[in-house]
């Protein structure tokens, strides 16, 4: 044919998949068109974003490349498929389509995100008409997920629908060159939500923005606490360097010692609190709270977080908060950092509810800053720990990343997984893609009780998923798994039970996509219920069978735990009877100073009959053993108190003599088996970092590893089970504890515990010829004892895998019973 | 003496220990079966049995719980016991001592209770299918005309009273099992509370039901009344009556002592405008000298217990499960 002189014209018509509904999109898309002069429409309906586009076709080649490329900062394409184009006239100039509704597969609700840029400089700009507005937004930033009760996510189904627009919002909300051009929580002073103040029995003190703001600076600068409404739900707030304000709060929430995070006015301000190691990640759009090493002489009171070396830090989240940072109308400064603790009362779940915090928290907080948007879902802060050796380390996955999905494949089947006893949270699985919520909590309060049935409902009518199956834990006690029950009961589906070190391990190979794949796993844990009936928590297990199966290939021997929980709210006691069971008196030792003659005499009964305890393979119970021990930490009054305790002195001892932290005496050395490749040594294990070879101070401690028969073995595995006897390690420390430096020790035992654990894995691995291990429970939170076994392990020239989404602890065990539930049903 | 190394035991040899041991409270010929007067009202009837390890434990004996539990279960429905039956599983070896030990304590306590023994049963088992003595008892009463006491007459608004001290039989068993000492000297506080029962039901006050809480102690009990009667129960923590021994023992074998058992304790569920009536009445009894308010029922949360904690929070109390298995991961 002859060429012409006119350019050829084309017509594509594209579906974006991902989070792609309030991130700006759409108006990305038409301004994309735009500016390329491009004839279509595109439109948000509740699958996903579709695009038509027609014009010349290297126009049309660029618009649909830089669709993608270009993608506003907060949008996650997940897949682009291209459809038959439409018959339909195509509108010129290009234009966006109303929402509409189709009920099919859905796109994914955005995270909340820290406020961008553009909107904080607003916020600071005096000639500008959102100068000091408390809520300003735009497509690139704001509060999402909390404020949204359906889907598809528009302005009607979010808390904004009762706040109409006013002309000027309404106009940047229509037009597509407005970097708010569909901006679903738009507002400004004149139309928007409003912030209030009030006291400790509701009676409103404030109403005005700069009166509000005025009055809560001062208040908190005088050292009262303020209950603050923030994007996800009330916080409790006071002033850091105010050691009287901060007992205060620790008396009223009846919380003696566990960390209050620190909420920091800038960067500039966490980094005189904090060493800020990774300041990417305080400052991401997530805005996690950050464990970080905490600076001698900062200007905070010690009473925030006392005796760990580490401050929990986060930056301003909410334009409402970059405002309490900001001087005040008359020119007054509060302080630059701020005690922000969720606001519940001690093992409830977070106040959202206007009328709920004002009742709960009225004992609590002296004033009450609040305002109008009120918050269709709670979302919980997240929580990070970081170190130098393995980066972040998530503690709690929630406010900014919740609810991004982790995918399982291709597969039909409606999951509803009713995750942990502590540390909740839940997973929905719809269309092969599993959403793990936020934080939920500890399931012992009635209030947490229906904050859990809450977020199903809520999950559940977001992905208008009716649940083909109902997952949960094993254990007999758990509120989790009677709720599965009696839900899966009450829909008549199936219960799926998932033991628990299982679930932990699934979560991992989910979350790297491994499912299909036979994974060995450590996973060192606090305790769950065994499928022997008695209490694991230091497992090898191979999993296997696309994920259904797990095999206990290896586990810690016996650690008693005496009296249930109340064991593991008082160390001393298990170290007491650990010592006693491993032929140590309990004379001259750390825990047998602590115990009272009636725990003494107890206990040793325990260890003379061999009742009253239960039995357990649980590393978190032995890293308890070994705090008591050395002298660290006897009784607990928060979550992992022992262990974090330890895991700190450890760390502090090597940062003070670096060099010496050696893996000497390391029994791996011996088989040494190349180098190491792969993810794991990818994944920055430094372990040159750490000299070898016996250093001064560190005592060397055995960690025996012992084959031993074991029936619950299913023939053919290669062997009985490997079992590690943990009394030669209690008796070694036992014996060091009464010379050795308490830190240098702390490290030893983390040392020997890894060694030992990485020695049964690789004899795992040998024995299954596999070379991956998986690092998961919730001991693998602890960044030193991380770092040493993935060290070890890539040493021996194999492959840690550890995870990078969702929690090493239970809150990501959800994710394990879901990924479980669903391989079983969809194969 | 012990039968075990010597001749079998025998039902005859043992049955005779039996009747010196009841003294009083047996009827002069404890047949197979026992032909009684006629009674005015509805009868009440009731069985149960007791398994008790370890049998003899400080302030009490298996001889002791198998009157006044079944003694008890009667009272609970609101009945004047009369007559009880006793029947005994008889492991081979065990000391004729303490069989002798256990007739006195069930015929010392049938008298105490004012309630005949009347029919009886032995059957000795091979060492190994048992160990030491079970004892079935059952027991009929007389319910008085107007007494209904049901769950499903409990309404919001009722208060929640306990009879006193809570966990102290539990502890009291636990403290000799197994050889586990921890440094207590609680006694059991077995008894046979209709005389209080009665005393109650006499002010007129009203009282929607009764309970014992034996087995899952006060947790599993108020967890039965509020399924059957569709209400739910509030509890504060604050008020409980729990004693400093009991507290500590638990603290170390880690029980709450809402859920160890007891035995010679009630739960009383009242009209709230009778409460006070009710509990005066109570506390003049010597087995009600510390009764007290402990909660209320609430028409939210059906089938739920909640106890509040002093800090203004809440700790659902489920149905015990049996065993102590630690949930803190
Ligand atoms: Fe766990
Ligand atoms: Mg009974
Ligand atoms: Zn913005
Ligand atoms: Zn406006």
């Amino acid at each position: 044919a002859a060429a012409s002189g006119m350019a050829q014209t084309v017509r594509r018509r594209l579906v974006v998949r991902g989070v792609v509904q309030g991130v700006g999109f759409r108006p990305h898309v038409a301004r994309l068109a735009g500016e390329l002069g491009l004839a279509g429409w595109c439109r948000n309906d509740s699958t996903a974003v579709e695009i038509e586009v027609a014009g010349p076709v290297g126009a049309v080649d660029a618009m649909i490349g830089r669709v993608v490329a270009e993608a506003p900062r907060l949008a996650r394409v997940a897949r682009v498929d291209e459809l038959d184009p439409t018959t339909r006239e195509l509108p010129s100039p290009f234009a966006i389509d109303d929402s509409q509704d189709r009920h099919g597969e859905l796109t994914m609700i955005p995270p909340d995100t820290a406020p961008c840029e553009r909107c904080l400089a607003e916020l600071s700009d005096p000639a500008d008409r959102r100068y000091r507005h408390p809520f300003v937004t735009c497509t690139h930033c704001g509060p999402r997920l909390s404020i949204t009760r359906a889907l598809p996510y528009d302005r009607a189904s979010t808390t904004l629908a009762d706040f109409a627009m006013c002309d000027r919002c309404a106009a940047e909300y229509t037009d597509p060159a407005d970097r708010r051009y569909h901006a679903q929580p738009i507002s400004c002073h004149d139309c928007g939500p409003r912030i209030a103040l009030r006291d400790a029995d509701g009676s409103l003190l404030a109403e005005a923005t700069e009166d509000v703001l005025e009055r809560t600076v001062a208040a908190i600068a005088d050292g009262r606490i303020v209950a603050v409404k923030g994007i996800g739900g009330y916080h409790l707030a006071c002033d850091a360097a105010n050691a009287g304000a901060v007992a205060a709060l620790r008396a009223r929430k009846q919380r003696p010692s566990q960390p209050f995070a620190v909420m920091a006015a800038d960067l500039e301000t966490a980094g005189a609190l904090v060493d800020l190691g990774c300041p990417e990640l305080l400052d991401s759009p997530e805005r996690p709270i950050v464990l970080l090493p905490a600076r001698d002489g900062a200007p905070i009171c010690a009473e925030v977080a006392p005796g760990l070396g580490e401050t929990g830090v986060v930056l301003p989240y909410s334009p409402l908060h970059h405002l309490l940072f900001a001087s005040t109308a008359s020119g007054r400064s509060g302080p630059r950092a701020l005690v922000m603790t969720s606001g519940n009362i001690s093992s409830e779940p977070l106040c959202y509810r206007d009328e709920d915090a004002l009742e709960r928290l009225a004992g609590i907080a002296d004033l009450f800053l609040t305002h109008d948007r009120p918050i269709a879902v709670p979302v919980e802060d997240s929580v990070l720990a970081w170190s130098e050796r393995t980066g972040p380390v998530a503690l709690r996955r929630s406010r900014g990343y919740a609810p991004l999905p982790v995918e399982l494949g291709a597969g039909r089947p409606v999951v509803i997984a009713a995750g942990a006893e502590l540390k909740n949270t839940v997973t929905v699985v719809r269309d092969g893609k599993a959403f793990v919520s936020g934080h939920v909590g500890d399931l012992e309060s009635l209030a947490s009780r229906e904050a859990h049935a809450r977020v199903v409902e809520q999950m559940l009518a977001f992905h208008r998923a009716s649940p083909g199956v109902v997952a949960s834990d094993t254990h007999p006690g758990y509120t989790s798994r009677a709720w599965a029950q009696a839900r899966a009961g009450g829909w008549g589906v199936r219960h799926v039970e998932v033991q628990h070190h299982h679930a932990h391990l699934a979560s991992l190979a989910a979350e790297h996509g491994l499912l299909g794949e036979d994974l060995v796993g450590l996973v060192l844990d606090g305790t769950g219920y065994g499928c022997d009936a008695t209490i694991w928590g230091g497992e090898l297990l191979r999993l296997r069978d696309g994920g259904r199966v797990a095999d206990r290939l290896g586990h810690l021997g016996a650690v008693r735990l005496p009296g249930g929980d109340a064991g593991v709210r008082n160390p001393c006691r298990t170290a007491a009877l650990a010592l006693l069971d491993a032929g140590v008196e309990l004379d001259g030792t750390a825990p047998g100073d602590e115990l009272t003659d009636a725990e003494a005499s107890y206990l040793r009964g325990v260890a003379r009959t061999g009742t009253g305890a239960s039995v357990t393979s649980s590393t978190g119970r032995l890293v308890d053993v070994l705090a008591s021990i050395i002298g660290v930490r006897h009784r607990i009054d928060h979550d992992a108190q022992a262990a974090i305790e330890l895991e700190a002195s450890a760390a502090r001892w090597l940062r003070a003599n670096p060099g010496l932290g050696g893996v000497c005496g390391d029994r791996s050395s011996e088989v040494p088996r190349g180098s190491a490749k792969g993810e794991g040594a990818a994944e920055g294990d430094r372990s040159s970092e750490v000299p070898r070879g016996s250093a001064k101070g560190v005592p060397d401690l055995p960690f025996a590893l012992a084959p031993v028969d074991d029936p619950t073995t299913p023939q053919g595995e290669g062997g009985p089970t490997l079992v590690l006897d943990p009394r030669p390690l209690v008796r070694a420390t036992a014996a060091a504890a009464p010379t050795a430096d308490p830190g240098a020790l702390a490290f030893a035992v983390h040392r020997a515990i890894a060694a030992g654990m990485a020695e049964l894995a690789a004899a795992s691995c040998e024995r299954t010829g596999t070379t991956t291990v998986g690092l998961t429970g919730g001991v693998f939170v602890n960044r030193l004892l991380l770092h040493l076994v993935a060290t070890d392990l890539t040493r021996r020239g194999l492959t840690p895998l550890r995870h990078r989404l969702v929690p090493a602890n239970d809150g990501g065990l959800s994710l394990g019973q879901a990924a479980v539930a669903w391989r079983t049903l969809s194969m | 003496m012990g039968h075990g190394g010597g001749g079998a035991m025998s039902a005859e040899l043992v049955e005779s220990l039996f009747v010196p041991g009841y003294g009083e409270a047996a009827a002069t010929e404890l047949g197979d079966a026992a032909v009684l007067p006629p009674v005015e009202g509805r009868l009440a009837f009731s069985t149960d049995s007791y398994v008790v390890k370890p049998m003899f434990f400080p302030g009490g004996s298996i001889g002791d719980l198998a009157v006044n539990g079944t003694v008890n279960d009667l009272a609970m429905v609101g009945a004047r016991p009369l007559y009880l039956s006793t029947a005994y599983i008889v492991a081979e070896g065990t000391p004729m001592e303490q069989l002798g030990r256990v007739a006195e304590a069930v015929g010392r306590a049938a008298l105490a209770a004012g309630v005949r023994l009347v029919t009886g049963d032995t059957k000795v088992v091979d060492h190994g299918s048992g160990d030491g003595v079970y004892i079935n008892t059952a027991g009929v009463g007389v319910v008085p005309e107007g007494v209904e006491l049901a769950a499903s007459r409990m309404r919001p608004g009722d208060r929640v009273i306990v009879s006193g001290a809570i966990g102290v039989h539990g502890v009291a068993v636990m403290s000799c099992r197994e050889g586990l000492e921890f440094g207590t000297t609680v006694e059991s506080d077995s008894a046979a509370l209709h005389g209080l029962v009665a005393d109650v039901l006499a002010t007129g006050g009203d009282v929607r039901v009764m309970r014992d809480p034996t087995r899952g102690g006060v947790s599993a009990t108020l967890n039965e009344l509020a399924s059957a009667s569709g209400t739910g129960v509030v509890l504060d923590e604050r008020l409980l009556p729990v004693p400093a021994e009991v507290r500590d023992a638990c603290g170390l074998l880690g029980l709450d002592p809402l859920q160890v058992a007891n035995e010679g304790k009630l739960v009383a569920v009242v009209a709230a405008e009778d409460t006070d009536r009710v509990l005066k009445t109570m506390c003049a009894h010597p087995l009600g000298a510390e009764a007290t308010v402990i909660g209320e029922v609430v028409a939210d949360h059906p089938g739920v217990v909640v106890a509040r904690t002093g800090i203004g929070g809440t700790r659902v109390m489920d149905m015990p499960i049996g065993e102590q298995l630690p949930r803190i991961c």
